[in-house]
């Protein structure tokens, strides 16, 4: 198994190596994304295996120094989230491919296999090194991607962001990984699990690690340049970015914490992960009801989403430190689902994002409209994710909810006052995102799918067959599927549950749904949805009777609004709600408390015939607060640094030599310990 | 035996609450006009509005998509389905295993995303305007209803409504100040979810106050009287839910013969009849409340909901 593993990244690293050549023709680009599919696959199946016969246990490859050889390993952990990238990565891979209508140049094609291999050694890695390796690879490569459309200023801007947040990611994780293996003197996950950290050095590891894979998994206050750096990636790219790379940074954070860091961590260690797990699903949810951006949108739905799954795992550590392991496993089952089906619709989401900017060459909500019309199927497949996301039974959103809901619901009872309260206001909160998040995507679907074009080009919109269909199809369907049936798919996962909980036991969830425990709620899926179709059905039968069959089209009433004039084709637009006037109760309701919305309304004199302006706006809180100070003290420093410039000769052989010393100090220092 | 009465008690209880749903918006409607001075409509008005909805054939705006079809029949499936959920007279019916309080929560806001989108399919403005409104209020309703429900999965240890409503029957539970506060919550959760006054006004005429009404201002015929049923089974759903829960006696136990249910079955109607009148009392004592104020009205209910939480850890906590 580690053997295919190994093989298929060794492919991928090939393929990106191979990439130069590709450039040039349609064919070559066509190869290299078919090539990247079956890769894909191949996780998913490799993933698969593992998950149904167990892991393998680590192996050495033939890379690496002999004392510390790279090692790769596949446990229920590392194998559930190769399965979210082998899925992911397979469906991006397929609507790439049915978009490679032209030659594609290197600078998106050389990345592409490096950013999937790159999360798949992150994940099969067993030693903090080739952890390590992989993770930045990941960065990198995404970076690339995100700066690949580099001509628009927005885009270069958005890359910037990007690899500031990626450096400041990679220096958290390195000395993280540093304080693990300061102990045991050996990078291997073995040896660290042996000898976990304790002390300072225990919640120095907490506070990097939070920070290190926070930052790249989009956790408030480092969340920023989600919202700009999917949006600015090729369609594909933020698909995987989103579905994929966010996830692998949430592995990165349970194999720390919940795996390296030891069996048993203190109880307020879930503290931190719940609160900034709660910040980030507010703030996202709430970002992506204000935003007028298809893509920033969805973007700002996956902080919502990660933030979620971080409550469960910040529930699953304080159920851990309070030896409530069933609870803990229901938290941690929460999480691994949620993350799965999010991965799932996300990438379902963004793919037909893609295909409406292909097709009516805008991200812009208020250029969309009407293109349910012109393109059935993206509008159906779009409607499931879209399902999903708004957590609707019995889609695969509602199931891991259900299950997130039930564990915060039992938050209670570990006896800690303080805990609790904390544990119902995370409650509170995941059910305001919940409901934010399921009015941002009425608005989403509702202003591209629904009502009449906005512009010519989205009146014209047509959609393409092929592979991209195929890939919206069939996540449509996995998100059917997974909704369906969680318990069986939370079994694939019990090694990984039991890895998170910390306990021995594996509980065996019913293969009908899911069980909150003992006695205690029971979420049936299969019968609420044959529930659902019977009372339809039977409602629809005894209503044929009675009721004509068929419906007359007419006019829309529109309570009495004339028709238009001839020379707006699309109707009026001042008369359909806009993306701007969707967002506007829900931005002064919550709005301008979270997120400093405002609005400003500037009404000319009397007698004057200037229009009247409203203005709206809004401001996400790490700017002023996080990214504004830092982007100050940088300058400050910048300007000290800046008079080194001017020192002469003697004094820079002073630094030098001053310098020399104190390493040297330090050296004696480290030495005596 | 358990399983046959189970069935039997569930197809009973389907035939009540689908039957009555529209009976008890006409018991509203007769009481508010009565206590406003006027006669009123007969209450089997509704079920004749429905006869005659159905027996025409919808007229769909040319804008309009499939949506505007298939939503009504989403929307009244969900409420069905919810509605069949919450006990009427009996406990233990069939579906008790399943009668999840957030699976109740996720088929209402099933049918609220079917309304809404069937709101901005045709284009329209007020049915984008009703939409964004409805979407904003349902963000303060369903945490309220979350944290409603984590004061009762503490004190039964269940979000099971059969299982909750059974612990509060059996009275061990006793009179608490949490529950006070939950009662209070669902009220207001329930006002909002029903489109009633302060929150919204079901008999509006004006287009600009319309939430609920402006999404199906489009929706005619058939179309228009799925839409009339399912808000009268949600009303419905939500008065027996709020029985359940807060007035259990009188409820059939599970298992109990055809005695117990007909007790339950008078005691059902008493509870849904005086619930009924201090709905028209409380709609025609109050006016409509600003759009913008709803927040207000409905951020209160969530932190009481989180009052109550946190009395029952202070409770649990000393004792």
């Amino acid at each position: 198994m580690l053997t295919a593993l190994a093989l298929l990244l060794a492919a991928m690293l090939l393929l990106g190596l191979l990439a130069p050549l590709a450039a040039a023709t349609v064919l070559g680009a066509r190869l290299l994304y078919t090539g990247t599919a079956a890769g894909a696959i191949g996780f998913a199946l490799v993933a698969l295996a593992a998950l149904l016969g167990g892991g393998a246990e680590a192996a050495p490859l033939p890379v690496g120094p002999p004392w510390a050889p790279a090692l790769l390993a596949l446990d229920g952990l590392s194998a559930w989230f190769l399965l979210i990238l082998g899925i992911t990565g397979t469906a991006s891979s397929l609507a790439a491919l049915g978009h490679a209508v032209g030659p594609q140049p290197a600078r998106v094609l050389v990345p592409w296999p490096l950013f999937l291999g790159g999360m798949g050694l992150t994940l099969a890695a067993a030693d903090g090194f080739t952890l390590l390796l992989g993770f930045e690879a990941m960065s990198l490569a995404s970076w690339a991607l995100v700066a690949a459309d580099h001509d628009r200023a927005e885009n270069r801007e958005a890359a910037r962001l990007y690899l500031a947040f990626a450096v400041v990611s990679a220096a958290c994780l390195i000395p993280a990984v540093g304080l693990l293996a300061a102990g045991p003197r050996d990078f291997a996950f073995a040896a660290l699990r042996d000898s976990p950290p304790d002390g300072w050095r225990a919640v120095a590891v907490l506070a990097l690690a939070l920070a290190g894979a926070g930052a790249k998994a989009g956790l408030a206050p480092l969340h920023a340049w989600l919202p700009l750096a999917h949006p600015a990636a090729p369609s594909h790219v933020s698909a995987v970015m989103s579905g994929a790379m966010t996830k692998v940074a949430l592995y990165v954070l349970c194999r720390i914490l919940f795996d390296l860091c030891g069996p048993a961590q203190p109880l307020w260690w879930g503290l931190p992960l719940l609160a900034l797990g709660a910040a980030s699903a507010l703030i996202g949810a709430l970002r992506a009801n204000l935003e007028g951006d298809t893509k920033t949108l969805l973007a700002c739905s996956t902080i919502e989403n990660v933030g979620l799954v971080t409550i469960g795992l910040g529930l699953a550590l304080a159920f851990r430190g309070a030896d409530l392991a069933p609870l803990a496993a229901l938290a941690a089952g929460a999480a691994l689902l949620h993350a799965l089906n999010h991965s799932v619709f996300k990438t379902l989401l963004f793919l037909g994002a893609g295909e409406v900017l292909q097709a009516a060459l805008s991200r812009r909500l208020d250029r969309l409209g009407g293109l349910i019309r012109g393109m059935p199927w993206t509008a159906g497949a779009v409607l499931v994710g879209v399902g999903a996301a708004a957590a609707l039974p019995p889609l695969s959103g509602f199931a891991s909810e259900w299950l997130l809901l039930q564990a915060l619901l039992a938050g209670w009872r570990i006896g800690e006052f303080g805990v609790q309260i904390s544990v119902a206001a995370a409650t509170a909160v995941a059910a305001l995102a919940a409901a934010l998040a399921a009015a941002a995507m009425v608005r989403f679907f509702g202003l591209a799918f629904l009502g009449r074009p906005r512009t010519p080009r989205a009146a014209g919109a047509t959609e393409h067959g092929g592979p991209a269909r195929v890939a919206l199809v069939g996540l449509a369907a996995l998100t059917v599927l997974f909704g369906l049936l969680p318990g069986p798919l939370l079994d694939l996962g019990a090694e990984a549950v039991r890895l998170l909980s910390g306990g021995a036991l594996a509980t065996r969830w019913q293969v009908t749904g899911l069980s909150a425990g003992d006695g205690v709620a029971r979420y049936l899926p299969l019968a609420v949805a044959l529930l659902l179709a019977l009372l339809v059905a039977g409602l629809a039968l005894g209503l044929r009777r009675r009721s004509p069959p068929g419906v007359v089209l007419g006019p829309a009433w529109a309570c009495g609004f004339i028709a238009p004039p001839p020379h707006l084709p699309l109707g009026d637009p001042a008369t359909q709600p806009s993306a701007a006037g969707l967002a506007q109760p829900l931005g002064r309701m919550l709005g301008g408390a979270v997120l400093a919305a405002e609005e400003r309304v500037t009404m000319p004199d009397p007698g004057e015939t200037a229009p009247a302006r409203i203005e709206s706006g809004f401001r996400d809180p790490s700017f002023p607060w996080l990214l504004q100070p830092v982007a100050r003290l940088r300058d400050a420093l910048a300007t000290r640094a800046e008079r080194l410039r001017d020192l002469g000769i003697r004094q820079c052989l002073m630094l030098t030599f001053g310098l020399l010393v104190l390493l040297l100090a330090l050296v004696a220092m480290l030495e005596r310990q | 035996m358990q399983a046959f009465i189970g069935i039997l008690t569930q197809l009973l209880h389907a035939a009540l609450i689908l039957i009555a749903a529209p009976l008890l918006t006409g018991l509203v409607r007769l009481l508010k006009a009565r206590l406003m001075g006027r006669r009123g409509p007969h209450p089997l008005q509704p079920w004749h509005d429905l006869r005659k909805l159905l027996l025409k054939r919808p007229v769909v705006a040319e804008t309009a998509s499939a949506v505007t079809i298939f939503a009504p029949w989403v929307a009244v499936g969900a409420a069905m389905l919810a509605a069949l959920l919450v006990p009427s007279f009996a406990r233990g019916m069939a579906l008790a295993p399943i009668a999840d309080l957030i699976l109740i929560a996720g088929l209402l806001a099933l049918g609220r995303i079917a309304m809404a989108l069937a709101g901005l399919d045709a284009g329209t403005p007020f049915g984008g305007l009703g939409a964004a409104r409805e979407m904003a209020f349902a963000a303060f309703a369903e945490p309220a209803l979350i944290l409603a429900t984590l004061s009762f999965a503490i004190i039964a240890g269940n979000t099971n409504l059969d299982a909750i409503a059974g612990a509060f029957q059996d009275g061990a539970v006793g009179v608490r100040v949490s529950l006070a506060l939950s009662l209070l919550v669902l009220l207001a959760v329930a006002v909002a979810e029903n489109a009633r006054i302060p929150v919204d006004n079901p008999a509006t005429h004006l287009e600009l106050t319309m939430v609920h009404e402006a999404m199906i201002l489009e929706a005619s015929g058939r179309h228009l009287a799925l839409w009339d049923y399912q808000a009268s089974l949600r009303l419905t759903l939500w008065l027996a839910l709020i029985a359940a829960l807060f007035l259990p006696f009188g409820l059939a136990a599970p298992g109990a013969g055809p005695l117990a249910w007909a007790l339950g079955l008078a005691a059902f109607l008493l509870k849904m009849g005086g619930l009924a009148l201090a709905l028209a009392v409380f709609e025609s004592a109050i006016a409509k409340m600003r759009v913008f104020r709803v927040p207000e009205f409905l951020g209160a209910a969530l932190l009481l909901g989180l009052l109550a939480a946190v009395f029952l850890f202070v409770s649990t906590g000393l004792a």
